[in-house]
């Protein structure tokens, strides 16, 4: 038996905790109710986008066109949500699939590597957004419970009176704070449950992992390669169709010039958590923890700048993400050079 | 002669039955071209006019100038994505110095010169970075150049805290709105830096190896070429291009906007560097071909525009555009 | 004897017009561990891959436990019985050990999901057969190329195969892992599936296999018991010589050299280099060539790419040209006088897209450049110089070397360091896969060279090209020098024992040298 190992999505949970109890002890309010209910609500359409990456990125691939699909999608879904909640939630996600499924025809028929055939779908569905939103932002309704996706706190019906009283203690502080959570991030949460079963638990999962590894040892393997690269690209498409139903809600408005850059937010997030960019390697928890890394930084700029203590702008968390995603990148191209070398 | 013409007439034969795809790949850009060109002729009001061929010259100029470091780049096998983001440095470093801002010169002419080589300088300087990271630890340029990607604009906006810098010098705005012979500045400077690229690629030893190195790089290695030398160069090649274009930005808006310089330039450069028939995977490269692909975008979205179709439409256009590049790239190569 | 469990007869295959097996045969009994040699090019892996199902055959028969078979994909084969382990390990090293017997066939819980407890569970107990105790948890790239070997035979035996094919397991293995391997070979003998074994080694052959299929040629050209063929007679008809008249003249264009053989060029001395060779060591004087043979795998390439710095060597010392030739990179080398043409001219010598005359200056340019430009004119006129004088036959200095045959390749990258002016050439199997006409010509232009006062040093499979074309010749086997012959007494017989035997006459021969 080896000993104990730390692996790279362990290291990145452990920062985030570090950072957590840093911005905890040094400013008030960091942890409060408001703040991170906040930053959970903002962040969760960045997490569903960067799940989706993941599983791209697993199987070796990657997914540009996250940014501007998710604009698409909430542009479709905005012209939907008349029609009620579900058909603004389902419009998105199809619009989204739909967007997913063409990359994965362009990847898995046309054989066109994934980096150019999802940068041509990126313009593409741009494009296409724009178009049908003639190039102005499309307001949701606000007649249909559309928007309480994005702006709801799902389970808050159920939060009791008594825990925002005087006695309510750490207990009843603890339900009420989670009780309270942003209805994106309880979507989000599910998401990545989800997709963590099958990642782990389902023969789907190890596949995309096994392409991802080797794609020419799964094909003798007698695994369908070509299935299980389609089936990324149309889960990408999906989450991606999800946080643009976010997106809409939340912001009242289904936004076609939005998007721009999510791609590399999602790519750093999947990094940063731990899984390798060639593929075949990662982890779907390490991928969340490192979206929430990379959100809180934001965060905790912003609080550094109330205290005055050293003003950063918020500017800094550019670099500082920058920062991160090199520390990742130099440390995993260290490990595998190490493993080679043992090899 | 030393062969027999026999043998010639073999190898020609040989030939002919690439000859339809060997034409597309060589002359289907510039075809493309002369089409979109001719259809305007007969279709677009007031197409031929020196105002039509300034406006279009004046959108491909960034573009192209970047897409000349990219196609260098491509050619080695390698991508660099942080180009939009050093051009946001190199914009944002400029104004400090022609405005005296950052430290006080003698006289404006070396405050201008100081305002156009330091950033153009200091934006290679940043490529050597992606170089390094790509050849020091074997990182894929598409990661290594994400970091700069995301930290490089970072650096251009703290470095002006955000804040846009609005200028009026006209002794700098010169490089991309003065106009010589009547053709806009920033035109002769794409043309110079295009034809000055196409040299070198074919005609110096440098370029050669370039080429040897995406083509095979252990066949390279092996012949002795200094493939990581070549590497880092191709890098710094492109930072320095990106530079120039981040300056001719900011001299056509009179303004520095870091959050704005160069923002999805990196997939603008790439379109133009693929529909141009640079091969992606290396060993192939034509730099005259990356400036006739992004003219054949460019006029395809002023043909679009100008006869009524909306502006979005030609991102739609474009995309299928990309993708038949690629498509027929492996159509050739099957 | 009982009924075969595989009968495959009269198997013919060709590609785009050259035949790759004539009429090849194989016989498998049940239970039974069967040698296939033969040299490059011979038809083994084609064979196998009409096994198996990557190739499809022209003509032939094949049947498989008493039944016609016919395999559309390896993975189909293997479910039928039939598994084959490449030489290069298809396993995925990121995955744990369990994942990769069970991949593709999870044992399922309800509602589909993966049932783990019991997949690590099987999987061990399955290795355990092998007497593997390894941790089935963790991925399986923490583990030694043995036992990834054993985890590649693990999966073969969960599809309950009856035969397994094994394309040269022991290639990157070590003296300790190799005997591991061979055990568990006999253990699945012993479970009753059959083996087909591939392998260069003789003495793993002998250790382990039941008979031999020897095959020359795209033909079978000799089925026998292990112990009723002896290692020399195994070797002269893989190599197909005649044992009693090998000939002395003849087969090559190669003429007695008639330069005057110079002093001390190179002198490798214990040259170990990864797991591939141990203790290598040779010589190459000025007007020389050396002829250094060896069967596949005993380290002849990484000997000479070590030499020319193209890969690190783990220890020994070179000396060139009277200095210091422990180089740090190919470009060093070059520059101390090196040339090196590689084994594999598509990967690692030309670059296709490229033309003649850029690929045969490739090396030279940087001599070519006057202020950083190409001087086109001298590059045209040292190519046409080329071309004109060892007959490189193409439509001119600008096609592209891809459109050349591959003899007009291998002389355009001869060239390319010949136009260095080199001390040194060092030439990986210099003639394969190259037509006879061509083959001549470029042996013809070796000895001019080393007429005129160059080294080379020379690799090859061909055993008349190292007896009639080298001065001197070492023999490789295993990784270690085991032989050095002189012009005068080397013959066909005496370097096939060395690579058949190797160690048994060494201290006769190279010992007083070292």
């Amino acid at each position: 038996m080896k000993g104990f190992r730390i692996s790279p999505s362990m290291a990145v949970v452990a920062v985030l905790i570090v950072l957590t109890a840093l911005g905890a002890w040094r400013y008030d309010g960091f942890i409060g109710a408001y703040n991170v209910q906040s930053v959970l609500r903002y962040n969760s359409m960045f997490a569903l986008v960067a799940l989706g990456m993941c599983f791209v990125i697993m199987t070796g691939g990657i997914d540009l066109s996250v940014g501007s699909v998710a604009a698409f999608a909430s542009v479709v879904s905005a012209y939907l949500s008349p029609y009620g909640l579900l058909a603004g939630l389902i419009g998105g996600l199809v619009a989204g699939m739909l967007a997913g499924t063409i990359n994965a025809l362009l990847i898995t028929r046309l054989k066109i590597m994934p980096f150019i055939a999802t940068l041509a779908t990126m313009l593409a569905a741009s494009g296409t957004a724009l178009l049908l939103a003639n190039n102005q932002s499309v307001s949701v309704s606000y007649d249909t419970a559309f928007t309480a996706l994005g702006q709801g706190d799902l389970l808050s019906f159920l939060r009791p009176e008594w825990v925002d009283g005087e006695n309510a203690g750490l207990l009843g502080g603890a339900l009420g704070f989670i009780l309270g959570f942003p209805t994106p991030a309880w979507m989000a949460l599910v998401a990545y449950i989800v997709g963590a079963v099958v990642i782990n638990h389902t023969a789907f999962g190890r596949s995309v992992l096994a392409v991802g590894g080797g794609t020419e040892a799964s094909r003798l393997m007698g695994l369908s390669v070509d299935r299980t690269i389609f089936s990324v690209y149309v889960i990408s498409g999906a989450m991606a169709g999800l946080a643009g139903v976010i997106l809409a809600s939340q912001f009242g408005a289904g936004q076609p010039i939005e998007g721009v850059g999510w791609e590399l937010f999602a790519i750093a997030s999947v990094v940063v958590g731990g899984t390798l960019l060639t593929g075949g390697n990662g982890s779907i928890g390490g991928t969340l923890a490192g979206a929430l890394l990379l959100g809180i930084i934001f965060t905790i700029l912003n609080f550094e700048n109330g205290v005055g203590w050293i003003s950063l702008s918020a500017y800094w968390q550019s670099v500082v993400r920058g920062l991160f995603l090199f520390v990742v990148v130099v440390l995993q191209a260290k490990l595998s050079k190490r493993v080679q070398a043992q090899a | 002669m030393p062969w027999p013409t026999v043998l010639i007439r073999e190898a020609r034969e040989q030939n002919n039955v690439f000859d339809r795809a060997l034409f597309f790949q060589r002359y289907g850009v510039a075809l493309a071209v002369v089409l979109l060109i001719l259809f305007n002729f007969a279709v677009t009001p007031n197409f031929a006019t020196a105002q039509t061929v300034a406006v279009n010259l004046s959108q491909i100029c960034t573009i192209v100038i970047v897409g000349v470091g990219m196609t260098l780049v491509i050619a080695t096998g390698g991508i660099d994505l942080s180009v939009g983001s050093l051009m946001a440095i190199a914009g944002a470093l400029s104004p400090m110095f022609f405005t005296g801002q950052l430290l006080p010169m003698p006289n404006l002419y070396m405050a201008i010169a100081a305002g156009i080589f330091i950033p153009i300088l200091v934006a290679g300087i940043f490529g050597l970075f992606n170089g390094w990271l790509i050849t020091r630890f074997s990182i894929q340029p598409i990661i290594a150049t994400l970091v700069l990607f995301i930290a490089g604009r970072g650096i251009a906006q703290v470095s002006t805290n955000g804040d846009l810098q609005v200028f009026k010098v006209p002794e700098f705005q010169a490089i991309a709105i003065g106009r010589v012979l009547g053709v806009p500045f920033q035109v002769w400077i794409m043309l110079v830096i295009v034809a000055a690229a196409a040299f070198v690629l074919r005609r110096t030893v440098f370029g050669k190896q370039v080429l040897a190195v995406g083509g095979n790089e252990e066949a390279a290695r092996l012949s002795g070429i200094p493939v990581t030398r070549i590497k880092f160069l191709v890098y710094f090649i492109c930072g320095m291009c990106s530079g120039v274009a981040g300056l001719i930005v900011i001299a056509m808006n009179s303004a520095a906007d870091a959050n704005l310089i160069g923002l999805g330039m990196e997939l603008d450069a790439i379109a133009a560097v693929v529909v141009g028939g640079t091969l992606l995977s290396g060993g192939r490269a034509t730099i005259v071909g990356t400036l006739l692909g992004a003219l054949v975008i460019q006029l395809v979205r002023y043909t679009l525009l100008a006869n009524g179709v909306p502006d979005p439409a030609a991102l739609v256009v474009k995309a299928g555009l990309i993708v038949l590049a690629v498509w027929l790239q492996r159509q050739e190569q099957a | 004897m009982t009924a075969s469990l595989l009968s495959m007869q009269a198997i013919s295959k060709s590609f785009g017009g050259v035949p790759a097996l004539v009429e090849a045969t194989l016989d498998i009994q049940p239970a039974e561990i069967m040698a296939v040699v033969g040299q490059n090019g011979a038809g083994k892996s084609t064979m196998i891959k009409i096994l198996n199902g990557a190739y499809v055959r022209d003509s032939g028969s094949i049947n498989f436990s008493g039944a016609p078979w016919t395999a559309d994909s390896p993975q189909q084969a293997q479910r039928a019985g039939i598994s084959t382990i490449f030489q290069e390990i298809n396993l995925i090293g990121y995955r744990s050990v369990a994942e990769n017997i069970f991949l593709g066939r999870e044992p399922r819980r309800s509602f589909g999901f993966v049932d783990w407890s019991k997949m690590n569970a099987d999987a061990a107990a399955l290795l355990a057969r092998f007497d593997v105790k390894v941790d089935v948890r963790e991925p399986l790239e923490n583990f030694s190329t043995a036992i990834q070997q054993m985890v590649a035979i693990a999966r073969a035996v969960s599809f309950d195969a009856r035969l397994v094919i094994m394309d040269e397991p022991t290639s990157s293995l070590d003296e300790a892992e190799v005997s591991v391997l061979l055990r568990t070979v006999r253990q699945l003998k012993a479970d009753g599936v059959a083996v087909i074994f591939v392998s260069h080694k003789l003495d793993e052959l002998y250790a382990v296999c039941d008979r031999v299929t020897i095959m020359r040629d795209g033909r079978t050209v000799s089925v026998s018991k292990m112990s009723d063929i002896s290692k020399l007679q195994l070797v002269a008809s893989m190599l197909g010589r005649d044992l009693a008249e090998v000939k002395k003249k003849g087969a090559t264009a190669f003429e007695e050299g008639s330069g005057v053989i110079g002093g001390e060029l190179l002198n490798a001395r214990n040259l170990a280099i990864g797991h591939r060779v141990q203790d290598a060591t040779l010589d190459v004087r000025k007007g020389e060539i050396i002829g250094l043979a060896g069967l596949l795998g005993s380290g002849r390439t990484e000997t000479a790419r070590a030499i020319f710095a193209a890969d690190k060597k783990s220890g020994g010392s070179i000396a060139f040209d009277s200095a210091d030739g422990n180089f740090k990179s190919p470009a060093d080398a070059i520059a101390a006088g090196m040339g090196y043409c590689s084994e594999d001219r598509k990967t690692q010598g030309i670059v296709p897209g490229m033309s003649v005359a850029d690929n045969l200056t490739l090396a030279l340019m940087p001599a070519l450049a006057r202020s950083g430009m190409l001087d086109e004119k001298k590059q045209r006129q040292i190519v046409e110089r080329f071309i004109q004088d060892i007959g490189i036959k193409c439509a001119g200095p600008d096609q592209k070397i891809k459109e050349l045959s591959g003899g007009n390749q291998q002389k355009v990258l001869l060239a390319r360091w010949l136009c260095m002016n080199p001390k040194l050439l060092i030439l990986d199997e210099p003639t394969r896969g190259i037509d006879v006409g061509a083959k001549a010509e470029i042996q013809n232009l070796i000895r001019k060279l080393a007429d005129e006062g160059l080294g080379v040093l020379m690799i090859s499979s061909e055993l008349e090209e190292i007896v009639e074309g080298a001065d001197r010749v070492f023999v490789l086997r295993d990784g270690r020098t085991v032989e050095e012959f002189n012009h005068g007494d080397v013959t066909e017989a005496k370097v096939m024992h060395a690579m058949a035997h190797g160690t048994d006459q060494r201290s006769q021969g190279t010992e007083q040298r070292v």
